[in-house]
């Protein structure tokens, strides 16, 4: 009953229900086809001498069919469990498949080792840490997140962290570092500044080596070089911050009230002035044109 | 009422009247005070959470020497008594995006001795392992959800607890009001707050978020982190002070900000299957609430 041609002269020019029609490519839709393609030689329909392999539940089967069987559907396929080793297996596959054509030996090889790849693949992933979906909760988290407002609201941070910050310094968690008043503090390093303005740049690296060591108990000449180092950096950093810091919230505007910000008043009458200048000048410009009238 | 605008607009009518009402009513009770002076009744307190909330059987009483024996003899009684120097791992969820990673660094700056790697979709009990024989003293782990950072699971080594906070409301060094660069932080060790932990499930948590930084802080940078507790959410924030005089500190916020929940905590290393847990949040919604709201 050999009438392979026919079969596949109707797949071909006609209808195939397993027939997938891509722009490229025409793919086979068939469990039993060996390479995936549509074409004569992959058609397990149009074959009557044909053989695959099959993967059921992480075993490999070799799936044999013969012209003798052909008038028998219920027993067209032969099925031949595979070995678990590629090796054992391949040669299995060379001896069921002695007489049959070199092409579906080697397809059916081919094919038995990507099934083998990817069965081992599987295994790997299904050992790794897998991620678990969790829900959303969106009444919980919009709870959550409505409480969380409401408890900074009630934390008040910034004055209870100062308020901590306070009480360490009465504690005397700093030490010495701090020295209230300071200013007569204050007018004794100014005289000290003159003369030290050539030492400071070495003083820099030797404190820091210092704090590593021993940050608490300094001596007092350290001290009060470590307090005109933060004196200058303070002055940077204000400046710096001054001018966001005039229009930002009140928490923040205890920065400002220092020295440096009575300097940037005084910075802006200078500026308003040349704007005054300007005024001036616009009706100076108005008269020109009455002059030239 | 049906028309939804005329609804409205009764509702504002009503609420202008309450409000003025409420107004009239505060006028007139500073004027009484006033006029009676001294003999002025006190002054009402709102009634708040915090003030009515009931005495918890677990609030830690500082004088108990029993508790405070059971409390110090803990898993960081080594890092108390100053015997070694916290030297912290972090890391990140698989597979981290642009914020995450902003935030690991940007803790890396905060916790001093503080490494950040990637996490090279390692299991958590292999980094453990490793970290372990690292001499790391502790692990955190940024968990990431839509790219943004959302728990962070902190584990002592060698040997337990572990914890897991939900994180919310990240927000950067750079995206913070006035432009600070993580860049220009000072090296110096921060010195760390730790308010409002009076129960003892927060004595054991603030112990073990104290025990990521040094022991010994260097005053002279004048950095200080603080970990605020209110209403069981740990609000966290990075400052730089300065003392104007011994009633005053100016304050300059400078890092990442954040707020923690406590998910869970375990005794041991992180094992969620068989790990013994100490708390866990799970069903605990309605335990949780306030009085008010359990009551009614």
């Amino acid at each position: 009953m050999e009438n392979d041609d026919i079969v596949w002269s109707i797949i071909n020019k006609s209808f195939c229900s397993y027939k997938v029609n891509t722009k490229t490519q025409r793919f086979c839709r068939n469990e039993y086809n060996l390479t995936g393609l549509c074409n004569r030689s992959a058609c397990p329909l149009a074959n009557s001498q044909y053989a695959t392999v099959r993967e059921e539940d992480g075993n490999c089967f070799l799936y044999m069919k013969t012209v003798e069987r052909s008038g028998f559907p219920r027993n067209m396929w032969e099925k031949v469990k595979l070995s678990k080793s590629l090796e054992k297996a391949l040669r299995q596959i060379n001896e069921y498949l002695v007489y049959w054509p070199g092409f579906t030996r080697q397809k059916c090889k081919q094919r038995l080792l990507k099934i083998s790849q990817y069965l081992i693949r599987m295994r790997k992933l299904r050992l790794r840490r897998q991620k678990k979906l969790v829900p959303i909760q969106r009444k919980q988290d919009r709870r959550e997140r409505r409480r969380e407002e409401k408890a900074l609201v009630a934390a008040r941070l910034d004055s209870a962290i100062e308020k901590e910050l306070l009480e360490r310094l009465k504690r005397g968690t700093y030490g010495d570092i701090y020295n209230f008043p300071q200013v007569a503090f204050n007018k004794a390093l100014e005289e000290e500044e003159d003369a030290e303005v050539n030492m400071e740049g070495d003083d820099y690296g030797e404190d820091e080596e210092n704090e590593g060591e021993e940050p608490d108990e300094d001596i007092d000449e350290e001290l009060e070089k470590e307090l005109e180092e933060e004196s200058e950096n303070e002055e940077i950093e204000y400046v710096e911050a001054d001018s966001d810091l005039e229009r930002e919230l009140e928490s923040e505007s205890d920065l400002e009230d220092i020295e440096p910000k009575a300097s940037n008043s005084v910075k802006d009458n200078t500026r308003r002035k040349p704007r005054l200048e300007i005024e001036y000048e616009t009706e100076t410009l108005s008269k020109n044109p009455k002059r030239t009238v | 009422m049906k028309n939804k605008v005329l609804r409205n607009a009764q509702w504002a009518t009503l609420k202008k009247e309450k409000r003025k009402v409420k107004k009239e009513g505060q006028k007139q009770r500073k004027k009484e005070a006033e006029a009676l002076g001294d003999k002025a009744p006190p002054k009402q307190i709102p009634r708040t959470i915090e003030n009515t909330r009931e005495a918890d059987i677990t609030t830690v009483d500082r004088d108990d020497e029993e508790v405070t024996f059971d409390i110090t003899h803990d898993e960081y009684e080594s890092y108390f008594s100053k015997t070694y120097v916290p030297k912290i791992l972090i890391t990140s969820s698989d597979n981290p995006h642009s914020k995450t990673i902003h935030f690991i660094r940007e803790l890396t700056k905060i916790f001093p001795s503080s490494e950040c790697q990637w996490r090279k979709r390692s299991s958590v009990k292999k980094m453990i392992q490793s970290a372990k024989e690292k001499d790391y003293t502790d692990v955190v782990v940024i968990n990431e959800d839509r790219r943004v950072p959302n728990g962070m699971l902190v584990s002592h080594l060698p040997d337990g607890p572990t914890a897991y906070f939900k994180i919310s409301n990240v927000k950067l060094t750079k995206d913070m009001k006035y432009k600070n660069i993580i860049k220009e932080f000072t090296t110096h060790r921060p010195e760390v707050i730790l308010n409002n932990f009076q129960t003892r499930l927060g004595q054991a948590v603030s112990r073990m978020l104290a025990s990521l930084f040094h022991y010994d802080p260097q005053f002279k940078g004048r950095r200080a982190v603080t970990f605020h507790n209110q209403r069981d959410y740990i609000f966290f924030r990075h400052h730089r002070y300065e003392f104007k005089s011994q009633k005053r500190a100016a304050l300059r916020e400078l890092g990442p900000r954040f707020t923690l929940r406590l998910k869970w905590l375990q005794k041991g290393t992180f094992d969620t299957i068989e790990g013994d847990y100490e708390w866990i949040i799970a069903g605990k919604r309605h335990e949780m609430e306030t009085s008010r709201r359990r009551t009614s």
